[in-house]
Protein backbone atom coordinates (compact mmCIF):
# COMPACT_ATOMS: atom_id res chain seq x y z
CA UNK A 1 0.00 0.00 0.00
CA UNK A 2 1.01 3.57 -1.01
CA UNK A 3 0.63 5.68 2.29
CA UNK A 4 1.23 9.54 2.43
CA UNK A 5 1.11 11.48 5.56
CA UNK A 6 -0.92 15.07 4.98
CA UNK A 7 0.09 17.59 7.74
CA UNK A 8 -2.33 20.86 8.28
CA UNK A 9 -0.34 23.37 10.28
CA UNK A 10 -2.31 27.20 10.60
CA UNK A 11 -4.31 29.32 12.27
CA UNK A 12 -7.26 27.44 13.74
CA UNK A 13 -10.85 28.61 11.77
CA UNK A 14 -14.09 26.35 10.74
CA UNK A 15 -14.30 23.52 8.56
CA UNK A 16 -10.74 22.50 7.96
CA UNK A 17 -10.93 19.09 8.46
CA UNK A 18 -14.00 19.23 5.86
CA UNK A 19 -12.39 20.68 3.34
CA UNK A 20 -9.63 18.61 3.01
CA UNK A 21 -11.46 14.95 3.61
CA UNK A 22 -13.92 16.25 1.14
CA UNK A 23 -10.95 17.10 -1.45
CA UNK A 24 -9.33 13.49 -0.28
CA UNK A 25 -12.96 12.11 -0.86
CA UNK A 26 -13.39 13.13 -4.68
CA UNK A 27 -9.97 11.56 -5.18
CA UNK A 28 -10.31 8.63 -4.16
CA UNK A 29 -7.70 8.56 -1.11
CA UNK A 30 -8.94 7.06 1.85
CA UNK A 31 -8.27 7.94 5.11
CA UNK A 32 -6.37 5.84 7.49
CA UNK A 33 -5.77 7.43 10.82
CA UNK A 34 -6.29 10.84 11.70
CA UNK A 35 -4.33 12.99 14.70
CA UNK A 36 -4.87 16.35 16.08
CA UNK A 37 -4.35 19.05 18.13
CA UNK A 38 -4.77 23.05 18.96
CA UNK A 39 -2.05 24.72 20.83
CA UNK A 40 -2.39 28.46 21.20
CA UNK A 41 -5.32 28.68 18.58
CA UNK A 42 -2.40 26.75 16.23
CA UNK A 43 -4.06 24.04 14.12
CA UNK A 44 -2.27 20.90 13.86
CA UNK A 45 -3.24 18.00 12.28
CA UNK A 46 -1.71 14.54 10.52
CA UNK A 47 -3.47 12.34 8.48
CA UNK A 48 -2.46 8.74 7.31
CA UNK A 49 -3.62 7.90 4.17
CA UNK A 50 -3.69 5.81 1.77
CA UNK A 51 -3.03 6.70 -2.18
CA UNK A 52 -3.08 3.52 -3.82
CA UNK A 53 -6.78 4.41 -4.97
CA UNK A 54 -5.56 7.63 -5.65
CA UNK A 55 -7.64 9.26 -9.07
CA UNK A 56 -4.83 11.62 -9.98
CA UNK A 57 -0.53 11.88 -10.45
CA UNK A 58 1.14 11.75 -6.86
CA UNK A 59 2.52 15.28 -7.69
CA UNK A 60 -0.34 16.96 -8.79
CA UNK A 61 -2.27 15.88 -5.61
CA UNK A 62 0.78 17.32 -3.40
CA UNK A 63 0.31 20.74 -5.70
CA UNK A 64 -3.39 20.88 -5.47
CA UNK A 65 -3.12 20.22 -1.48
CA UNK A 66 -0.65 23.38 -1.52
CA UNK A 67 -3.36 25.33 -3.45
CA UNK A 68 -6.43 24.01 -0.87
CA UNK A 69 -4.34 25.09 2.03
CA UNK A 70 -3.33 28.62 0.71
CA UNK A 71 -7.66 29.15 0.54
CA UNK A 72 -8.27 27.91 3.85
CA UNK A 73 -5.24 30.01 4.77
CA UNK A 74 -3.22 27.16 6.31
CA UNK A 75 0.06 25.20 4.93
CA UNK A 76 -0.81 21.82 3.99
CA UNK A 77 1.77 18.94 2.87
CA UNK A 78 1.27 15.58 1.75
CA UNK A 79 4.69 13.61 1.96
CA UNK A 80 5.32 9.43 1.32
CA UNK A 81 5.11 8.25 4.66
CA UNK A 82 8.39 6.34 4.84
CA UNK A 83 10.88 9.54 5.02
CA UNK A 84 9.35 9.33 8.74
CA UNK A 85 9.51 5.54 9.21
CA UNK A 86 12.98 5.84 7.91
CA UNK A 87 13.61 9.01 10.41
CA UNK A 88 12.12 8.00 13.49
CA UNK A 89 12.48 3.94 13.64
CA UNK A 90 15.41 2.12 13.60
CA UNK B 1 2.78 4.29 13.65
CA UNK B 2 3.92 7.64 13.30
CA UNK B 3 3.44 10.21 16.18
CA UNK B 4 2.38 14.07 15.06
CA UNK B 5 5.60 15.29 16.80
CA UNK B 6 7.93 13.13 14.93
CA UNK B 7 6.55 14.56 11.89
CA UNK B 8 6.61 17.85 13.07
CA UNK B 9 10.24 17.41 13.91
CA UNK B 10 11.14 16.01 10.38
CA UNK B 11 9.46 18.85 8.65
CA UNK B 12 10.97 21.18 10.90
CA UNK B 13 14.30 20.18 9.85
CA UNK B 14 13.48 20.68 6.08
CA UNK B 15 11.40 23.61 6.47
CA UNK B 16 13.64 25.67 9.13
CA UNK B 17 16.66 24.39 9.82
CA UNK B 18 17.70 23.45 6.23
CA UNK B 19 17.39 19.87 5.80
CA UNK B 20 18.22 18.63 2.65
CA UNK B 21 20.35 15.83 0.81
CA UNK B 22 22.84 17.87 -0.75
CA UNK B 23 23.68 16.02 -4.06
CA UNK B 24 22.84 12.94 -6.16
CA UNK B 25 25.27 12.40 -8.07
CA UNK B 26 25.52 9.56 -10.92
CA UNK B 27 29.26 8.07 -11.56
CA UNK B 28 29.68 6.86 -15.63
CA UNK B 29 32.65 4.94 -16.73
CA UNK B 30 33.48 6.34 -20.05
CA UNK B 31 36.55 3.79 -19.99
CA UNK B 32 34.45 1.74 -23.19
CA UNK B 33 34.69 4.88 -25.20
CA UNK B 34 37.89 4.73 -25.95
CA UNK B 35 39.32 5.83 -29.36
CA UNK B 36 42.38 6.82 -31.28
CA UNK B 37 40.10 9.40 -32.90
CA UNK B 38 39.28 12.07 -29.83
CA UNK B 39 36.43 13.32 -32.05
CA UNK B 40 35.26 10.03 -32.23
CA UNK B 41 36.26 9.69 -27.99
CA UNK B 42 34.05 12.83 -27.82
CA UNK B 43 31.18 11.71 -29.39
CA UNK B 44 30.99 8.44 -27.60
CA UNK B 45 31.36 10.48 -24.28
CA UNK B 46 28.64 12.65 -25.16
CA UNK B 47 26.44 9.41 -26.34
CA UNK B 48 27.13 7.76 -23.25
CA UNK B 49 26.54 10.48 -20.64
CA UNK B 50 23.12 12.10 -22.13
CA UNK B 51 21.62 8.48 -22.36
CA UNK B 52 22.78 7.40 -19.05
CA UNK B 53 21.80 10.62 -16.90
CA UNK B 54 18.44 11.50 -19.05
CA UNK B 55 16.54 11.00 -16.36
CA UNK B 56 18.54 11.85 -14.02
CA UNK B 57 17.24 15.75 -13.20
CA UNK B 58 13.53 14.40 -13.49
CA UNK B 59 13.69 11.40 -10.87
CA UNK B 60 15.58 14.00 -8.72
CA UNK B 61 12.86 16.23 -8.91
CA UNK B 62 9.96 13.82 -8.01
CA UNK B 63 11.84 11.92 -5.25
CA UNK B 64 11.97 15.48 -3.63
CA UNK B 65 8.40 16.28 -4.19
CA UNK B 66 7.38 13.01 -2.72
CA UNK B 67 9.05 13.17 0.20
CA UNK B 68 9.15 16.38 0.08
CA UNK B 69 13.13 16.53 0.70
CA UNK B 70 14.72 19.11 -1.13
CA UNK B 71 17.78 17.96 -3.47
CA UNK B 72 19.60 20.70 -4.23
CA UNK B 73 21.83 19.38 -6.90
CA UNK B 74 21.84 16.73 -9.38
CA UNK B 75 25.57 15.92 -11.01
CA UNK B 76 27.55 13.58 -12.17
CA UNK B 77 30.98 11.82 -12.03
CA UNK B 78 32.79 10.22 -15.06
CA UNK B 79 36.00 8.07 -15.43
CA UNK B 80 38.83 10.44 -15.12
CA UNK B 81 39.40 11.51 -18.95
CA UNK B 82 43.22 11.31 -18.91
CA UNK B 83 42.56 7.49 -18.39
CA UNK B 84 39.28 7.16 -20.67
CA UNK B 85 41.14 9.54 -23.50
CA UNK B 86 44.82 8.18 -23.26
CA UNK B 87 44.25 6.18 -26.41
CA UNK B 88 43.45 9.52 -28.44
CA UNK B 89 46.97 10.70 -27.96
CA UNK B 90 45.84 14.11 -27.92
CA UNK B 91 47.92 17.12 -26.92
CA UNK B 92 45.36 19.08 -25.49
CA UNK B 93 41.75 18.16 -24.12
CA UNK B 94 40.07 21.31 -24.25
CA UNK B 95 37.45 19.32 -26.80
CA UNK B 96 36.78 16.74 -24.37
CA UNK B 97 36.32 19.22 -21.60
CA UNK B 98 33.32 21.84 -23.77
CA UNK B 99 31.39 18.04 -24.96
CA UNK B 100 31.54 17.26 -21.33
CA UNK B 101 29.91 20.57 -20.46
CA UNK B 102 27.24 20.61 -23.34
CA UNK B 103 26.22 16.82 -22.02
CA UNK B 104 25.98 18.59 -18.60
CA UNK B 105 23.75 21.00 -20.01
CA UNK B 106 21.92 18.18 -22.32
CA UNK B 107 20.77 16.44 -19.23
CA UNK B 108 20.71 19.42 -16.96
CA UNK B 109 23.24 18.56 -14.42
CA UNK B 110 24.69 22.02 -12.60
CA UNK B 111 28.13 19.87 -12.71
CA UNK B 112 30.28 17.21 -14.21
CA UNK B 113 33.12 16.13 -12.73
CA UNK B 114 36.35 13.99 -13.85
CA UNK B 115 38.24 16.47 -15.78
CA UNK B 116 40.74 15.05 -13.78
CA UNK B 117 44.18 13.24 -13.61
CA UNK B 118 45.59 10.47 -11.17
CA UNK B 119 48.98 11.16 -10.92
CA UNK B 120 50.17 10.44 -7.46
CA UNK B 121 53.33 8.38 -8.52
CA UNK B 122 54.04 9.51 -12.05
CA UNK B 123 52.70 11.19 -15.12
CA UNK B 124 51.64 9.42 -18.64
CA UNK B 125 51.56 12.02 -21.21
CA UNK B 126 48.03 12.01 -21.07
CA UNK B 127 47.97 13.03 -17.51
CA UNK B 128 50.56 15.86 -18.34
CA UNK B 129 48.40 16.90 -21.62
CA UNK B 130 45.23 16.65 -19.44
CA UNK B 131 46.37 18.97 -16.33
CA UNK B 132 48.33 21.10 -19.17
CA UNK B 133 44.81 22.04 -20.14
CA UNK B 134 43.16 22.96 -17.32
CA UNK B 135 43.09 26.12 -17.42
CA UNK B 136 41.52 26.57 -21.02
CA UNK B 137 39.30 24.27 -20.03
CA UNK B 138 37.81 26.02 -17.12
CA UNK B 139 37.45 29.15 -18.71
CA UNK B 140 35.67 28.20 -21.58
CA UNK B 141 33.32 25.73 -19.96
CA UNK B 142 30.42 26.70 -17.44
CA UNK B 143 29.81 23.12 -15.61
CA UNK B 144 33.37 21.27 -15.33
CA UNK B 145 34.81 20.15 -12.57
CA UNK B 146 38.46 19.09 -12.45
CA UNK B 147 40.74 17.30 -10.06
CA UNK B 148 44.32 15.81 -9.60
CA UNK B 149 45.62 13.41 -7.51
CA UNK B 150 48.88 14.03 -6.26
CA UNK B 151 50.06 12.10 -3.59
CA UNK B 152 48.38 9.55 -1.14
CA UNK B 153 49.83 7.04 1.44
CA UNK B 154 50.62 4.09 -0.57
CA UNK B 155 52.65 6.51 -3.21
CA UNK B 156 54.02 9.04 -1.43
CA UNK B 157 53.94 12.78 -3.12
CA UNK B 158 54.63 13.52 -7.00
CA UNK B 159 56.23 16.79 -6.04
CA UNK B 160 56.98 17.66 -10.10
CA UNK B 161 52.93 17.29 -9.92
CA UNK B 162 52.62 19.72 -7.28
CA UNK B 163 54.88 22.38 -8.60
CA UNK B 164 53.07 21.99 -11.94
CA UNK B 165 50.05 22.42 -10.37
CA UNK B 166 50.91 26.03 -8.77
CA UNK B 167 51.54 27.19 -12.40
CA UNK B 168 48.11 25.73 -13.62
CA UNK B 169 46.41 27.01 -10.37
CA UNK B 170 47.91 30.56 -11.22
CA UNK B 171 47.32 30.23 -15.15
CA UNK B 172 43.34 29.26 -14.43
CA UNK B 173 43.41 32.34 -12.24
CA UNK B 174 44.62 34.35 -14.90
CA UNK B 175 42.45 33.07 -17.45
CA UNK B 176 39.16 33.93 -15.31
CA UNK B 177 40.04 36.94 -13.64
CA UNK B 178 37.54 39.10 -15.12
CA UNK B 179 35.21 36.73 -12.73
CA UNK B 180 37.17 37.01 -9.53
CA UNK B 181 39.59 33.53 -10.82
CA UNK B 182 35.93 31.55 -10.86
CA UNK B 183 37.76 28.82 -12.65
CA UNK B 184 40.36 27.75 -9.63
CA UNK B 185 37.19 27.02 -7.58
CA UNK B 186 35.86 24.24 -10.45
CA UNK B 187 39.39 22.84 -9.65
CA UNK B 188 40.41 20.73 -6.68
CA UNK B 189 43.99 18.91 -5.94
CA UNK B 190 44.08 15.95 -3.94
CA UNK B 191 46.12 12.98 -1.73
CA UNK B 192 44.44 9.79 -1.67
CA UNK B 193 41.04 10.93 -3.64
CA UNK B 194 38.32 8.61 -3.32
CA UNK B 195 36.67 6.57 -6.28
CA UNK B 196 33.41 7.55 -4.95
CA UNK B 197 33.18 10.93 -3.74
CA UNK B 198 29.60 12.43 -5.02
CA UNK B 199 30.90 16.49 -3.93
CA UNK B 200 32.15 19.05 -6.69
CA UNK B 201 34.39 20.10 -7.27
CA UNK B 202 36.49 16.53 -6.42
CA UNK B 203 34.26 14.05 -8.10
CA UNK B 204 35.08 11.69 -10.40
CA UNK B 205 34.22 8.15 -11.32
CA UNK B 206 37.14 5.55 -10.34
CA UNK B 207 38.53 2.62 -11.86
CA UNK B 208 37.17 0.05 -9.48
CA UNK B 209 33.36 1.19 -9.79
CA UNK B 210 30.10 0.05 -11.67
CA UNK B 211 29.24 1.06 -15.54
CA UNK B 212 27.05 3.41 -13.44
CA UNK B 213 26.52 4.40 -10.40
CA UNK B 214 24.52 6.56 -7.79
CA UNK B 215 26.17 8.36 -4.97
CA UNK B 216 23.93 10.52 -2.28
CA UNK B 217 25.73 13.16 -0.48
CA UNK B 218 23.60 14.46 2.42
CA UNK B 219 23.75 17.53 4.56
CA UNK B 220 22.00 19.65 7.25
CA UNK B 221 24.74 21.46 9.71
CA UNK B 222 21.41 23.59 10.23
CA UNK B 223 20.13 21.00 12.05
CA UNK B 224 22.94 19.67 13.79
CA UNK B 225 23.30 23.64 14.87
CA UNK B 226 19.61 23.88 16.60
CA UNK B 227 19.64 20.21 18.07
CA UNK B 228 23.15 21.77 20.08
CA UNK B 229 21.18 24.69 21.20
CA UNK B 230 19.28 22.67 23.35
CA UNK B 231 22.42 21.03 25.12
CA UNK B 232 24.09 24.48 26.41
CA UNK B 233 25.81 23.82 29.65
CA UNK B 234 25.67 20.09 29.33
CA UNK B 235 28.97 17.74 29.24
CA UNK B 236 30.32 16.04 26.41
CA UNK B 237 28.80 13.09 26.67
CA UNK B 238 25.37 14.90 25.97
CA UNK B 239 26.89 17.34 23.40
CA UNK B 240 27.81 13.80 21.63
CA UNK B 241 25.26 11.42 22.06
CA UNK B 242 22.79 14.78 20.59
CA UNK B 243 25.48 14.79 17.46
CA UNK B 244 24.80 11.08 16.81
CA UNK B 245 21.42 11.00 17.11
CA UNK B 246 20.95 13.98 14.71
CA UNK B 247 23.44 12.59 11.98
CA UNK B 248 21.46 9.44 12.19
CA UNK B 249 18.19 10.95 11.30
CA UNK B 250 19.93 12.96 8.18
CA UNK B 251 21.65 10.41 6.93
CA UNK B 252 18.59 8.00 6.87
CA UNK B 253 16.76 10.30 4.45
CA UNK B 254 19.71 10.41 2.44
CA UNK B 255 19.79 6.21 2.32
CA UNK B 256 16.14 6.51 1.62
CA UNK B 257 16.89 9.17 -1.08
CA UNK B 258 19.62 7.22 -2.08
CA UNK B 259 17.64 3.66 -2.69
CA UNK B 260 14.98 5.35 -4.08
CA UNK B 261 16.87 6.86 -6.95
CA UNK B 262 18.82 3.74 -7.50
CA UNK B 263 15.83 1.67 -7.68
CA UNK B 264 13.50 4.42 -10.09
CA UNK B 265 17.12 4.47 -12.41
CA UNK B 266 17.64 0.95 -12.71
CA UNK B 267 21.19 2.17 -11.42
CA UNK B 268 22.97 0.32 -8.68
CA UNK B 269 23.59 2.09 -5.02
CA UNK B 270 26.92 3.23 -4.34
CA UNK B 271 27.58 5.33 -1.29
CA UNK B 272 26.32 7.84 1.17
CA UNK B 273 28.88 10.23 1.54
CA UNK B 274 28.78 11.22 5.42
CA UNK B 275 29.29 14.99 5.11
CA UNK B 276 28.39 18.12 6.77
CA UNK B 277 28.15 20.14 3.75
CA UNK B 278 27.62 24.18 4.16
CA UNK B 279 26.10 26.96 2.03
CA UNK B 280 26.27 30.57 2.57
CA UNK B 281 22.90 30.50 3.63
CA UNK B 282 22.45 31.61 7.43
CA UNK B 283 21.81 28.87 9.62
CA UNK B 284 23.54 26.32 7.16
CA UNK B 285 27.40 26.84 9.32
CA UNK B 286 29.44 24.06 10.40
CA UNK B 287 31.43 26.93 11.48
CA UNK B 288 27.83 27.90 13.46
CA UNK B 289 28.08 24.52 14.73
CA UNK B 290 31.53 24.84 16.64
CA UNK B 291 30.16 28.38 17.67
CA UNK B 292 27.43 26.62 19.83
CA UNK B 293 29.40 24.14 21.30
CA UNK B 294 31.75 27.19 23.00
CA UNK B 295 34.19 29.19 20.84
CA UNK B 296 33.58 32.99 20.11
CA UNK B 297 35.05 32.23 16.82
CA UNK B 298 35.85 29.15 14.63
CA UNK B 299 39.99 29.91 15.02
CA UNK B 300 39.98 29.89 18.41
CA UNK B 301 41.77 27.82 20.52
CA UNK B 302 39.71 24.51 20.89
CA UNK B 303 38.95 24.64 17.22
CA UNK B 304 40.28 21.68 16.13
CA UNK B 305 39.28 19.70 19.23
CA UNK B 306 35.43 21.09 18.49
CA UNK B 307 35.66 19.98 15.23
CA UNK B 308 37.24 16.76 15.63
CA UNK B 309 34.74 15.72 18.08
CA UNK B 310 32.18 16.88 15.42
CA UNK B 311 33.27 14.91 13.10
CA UNK B 312 33.72 11.50 14.49
CA UNK B 313 30.41 11.51 16.05
CA UNK B 314 28.89 12.86 12.55
CA UNK B 315 30.46 9.43 11.12
CA UNK B 316 29.47 7.53 14.33
CA UNK B 317 25.76 8.41 13.73
CA UNK B 318 25.78 8.41 10.22
CA UNK B 319 27.53 4.86 9.96
CA UNK B 320 24.53 3.05 11.37
CA UNK B 321 22.19 5.11 9.82
CA UNK B 322 23.58 3.91 6.01
CA UNK B 323 24.08 0.49 4.57
CA UNK B 324 26.70 1.56 2.44
CA UNK B 325 29.23 4.87 3.73
CA UNK B 326 32.07 6.15 1.37
CA UNK B 327 33.37 9.22 -0.41
CA UNK B 328 34.65 11.88 1.82
CA UNK B 329 32.53 11.67 5.12
CA UNK B 330 33.60 14.54 7.02
CA UNK B 331 32.84 18.03 8.03
CA UNK B 332 33.98 20.58 5.14
CA UNK B 333 35.28 23.69 6.21
CA UNK B 334 35.62 25.60 3.49
CA UNK B 335 35.48 29.57 3.44
CA UNK B 336 33.57 31.13 0.89
CA UNK B 337 30.40 28.40 1.19
CA UNK B 338 30.46 29.08 4.87
CA UNK B 339 29.26 32.46 6.58
CA UNK B 340 30.74 31.88 10.18
CA UNK B 341 34.03 30.98 8.77
CA UNK B 342 33.55 34.15 6.68
CA UNK B 343 32.78 36.04 9.70
CA UNK B 344 35.82 34.42 11.59
CA UNK B 345 38.14 35.69 8.66
CA UNK B 346 36.71 38.97 8.76
CA UNK B 347 37.30 39.23 12.96
CA UNK B 348 40.54 38.07 12.37
CA UNK B 349 40.14 35.13 13.81
CA UNK B 350 41.10 32.32 11.25
CA UNK B 351 44.01 32.19 9.80
CA UNK B 352 45.14 30.02 6.68
CA UNK B 353 47.69 28.02 9.19
CA UNK B 354 44.68 27.20 11.79
CA UNK B 355 42.76 26.16 8.92
CA UNK B 356 45.54 23.62 7.72
CA UNK B 357 45.60 22.64 11.83
CA UNK B 358 41.67 21.56 11.38
CA UNK B 359 42.14 19.91 7.74
CA UNK B 360 44.23 17.26 10.05
CA UNK B 361 41.04 16.12 11.87
CA UNK B 362 38.48 16.60 9.47
CA UNK B 363 37.47 15.27 5.89
CA UNK B 364 38.83 17.66 2.99
CA UNK B 365 41.38 20.87 3.37
CA UNK B 366 41.88 23.87 2.34
CA UNK B 367 38.85 24.66 0.83
CA UNK B 368 37.68 27.82 -1.09
CA UNK B 369 40.18 30.10 0.25
CA UNK B 370 40.83 32.97 -1.20
CA UNK B 371 44.16 34.45 -1.87
CA UNK B 372 46.35 37.51 -3.05
CA UNK B 373 46.46 37.22 -6.69
CA UNK B 374 50.20 38.10 -6.77
CA UNK B 375 50.93 35.19 -4.26
CA UNK B 376 53.50 33.22 -6.13
CA UNK B 377 53.48 29.77 -8.08
CA UNK B 378 56.04 28.69 -5.92
CA UNK B 379 53.91 29.92 -2.53
CA UNK B 380 50.85 27.98 -3.51
CA UNK B 381 52.79 24.78 -4.54
CA UNK B 382 54.37 24.84 -0.89
CA UNK B 383 50.76 24.97 0.48
CA UNK B 384 49.79 22.31 -1.46
CA UNK B 385 52.56 20.27 -0.71
CA UNK B 386 51.77 21.07 3.24
CA UNK B 387 48.39 19.80 2.86
CA UNK B 388 48.98 17.06 0.64
CA UNK B 389 51.91 15.76 3.53
CA UNK B 390 48.87 15.62 5.97
CA UNK B 391 46.98 13.46 4.35
CA UNK B 392 49.69 11.30 3.41
CA UNK B 393 51.42 10.77 6.70
CA UNK B 394 47.58 10.28 8.36
CA UNK B 395 46.03 7.89 5.84
CA UNK B 396 43.03 10.43 5.08
CA UNK B 397 41.96 12.73 2.06
CA UNK B 398 43.13 16.00 1.62
CA UNK B 399 42.55 18.31 -0.92
CA UNK B 400 43.08 22.08 -1.80
CA UNK B 401 41.25 24.27 -3.31
CA UNK B 402 42.41 27.84 -3.80
CA UNK B 403 42.07 30.83 -5.33
CA UNK B 404 44.58 33.62 -6.36
CA UNK B 405 42.06 35.95 -6.93
CA UNK B 406 44.00 38.03 -9.87
CA UNK B 407 43.73 41.93 -8.90
CA UNK B 408 42.81 41.71 -5.77
CA UNK B 409 44.72 41.82 -2.23
CA UNK B 410 44.24 40.84 1.77
CA UNK B 411 41.00 43.32 2.94
CA UNK B 412 39.49 42.64 -0.36
CA UNK B 413 36.55 40.34 -1.35
CA UNK B 414 36.17 37.71 -4.00
CA UNK B 415 32.67 37.31 -5.39
CA UNK B 416 31.46 33.50 -6.89
CA UNK B 417 28.05 33.92 -6.39
CA UNK B 418 25.22 31.12 -5.62
CA UNK B 419 26.45 27.84 -4.01
CA UNK B 420 30.59 28.83 -4.10
CA UNK B 421 29.59 32.27 -2.09
CA UNK B 422 32.28 34.67 -1.18
CA UNK B 423 35.22 34.79 0.35
CA UNK B 424 38.01 37.68 2.32
CA UNK B 425 41.03 37.53 0.37
CA UNK B 426 43.22 35.86 3.38
CA UNK B 427 46.79 36.38 4.08
CA UNK B 428 49.26 34.03 2.76
CA UNK B 429 52.80 33.56 4.20
CA UNK B 430 54.89 34.91 1.95
CA UNK B 431 58.67 33.68 3.01
CA UNK B 432 59.75 31.85 0.16
CA UNK B 433 59.82 28.23 -0.61
CA UNK B 434 61.23 27.83 -4.25
CA UNK B 435 64.36 26.43 -3.86
CA UNK B 436 62.65 23.17 -2.00
CA UNK B 437 59.31 23.21 -4.58
CA UNK B 438 61.96 23.58 -7.61
CA UNK B 439 63.37 20.25 -6.57
CA UNK B 440 62.47 17.43 -8.89
CA UNK B 441 60.97 14.01 -8.11
CA UNK B 442 58.70 13.21 -5.25
CA UNK B 443 58.71 12.28 -1.69
CA UNK B 444 58.57 8.27 -0.92
CA UNK B 445 55.91 6.67 0.86
CA UNK B 446 55.75 6.98 4.33
CA UNK B 447 56.68 4.26 6.74
CA UNK B 448 53.39 2.39 8.10
CA UNK B 449 54.76 1.80 10.96
CA UNK B 450 55.49 3.20 14.20
CA UNK B 451 52.96 5.66 15.04
CA UNK B 452 53.91 8.80 16.53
Amino acid sequence: MKKGIITVVGKDTVGIIAKVCTYLANHQINILDINQTIVQDYFNMMMLVDLDKASIQFGDIVDELEVLGKEIGVVVLLQLEDIFIQMHRI
Amino acid sequence: MIKLFEVNETNNMILKENLDVRTITMGINLLDCASSDINKFNNKIYDKITKKAENLVKIGEDISKEYGIPIVNKRISVTPIALAGAATHANNYVSTAQILDKAAKEVGVNFIGGFSALVNKGMTPSEENLIRSIPEALSVTDHVCSSVNVGSSKTGINMDAVRLIGEIIKETAERTKDRDSIGCAKFVVFCNAPDDNPFMAGAFHGVSEYDVVINVGVSGPGVVKKALEGCRNENFEVLCETIKKTAFKITRVGQLVAQEASKRLGVPFGIIDLSLAPTPAIGDSIADILCEMGLEYVGAPGTTAALALLNDQVKKGGVMASSYVGGLSGAFIPVSEDQGMINAVLAGALTIEKLEAMSCVCSVGLDMIAIPGKTSTSTISGIIADEMAIGMINHKTTAVRIIPVIGKDVGDVAQFGGLLGHAPIMQVNNFDCSAFINRTGRIPAPIHSFKN
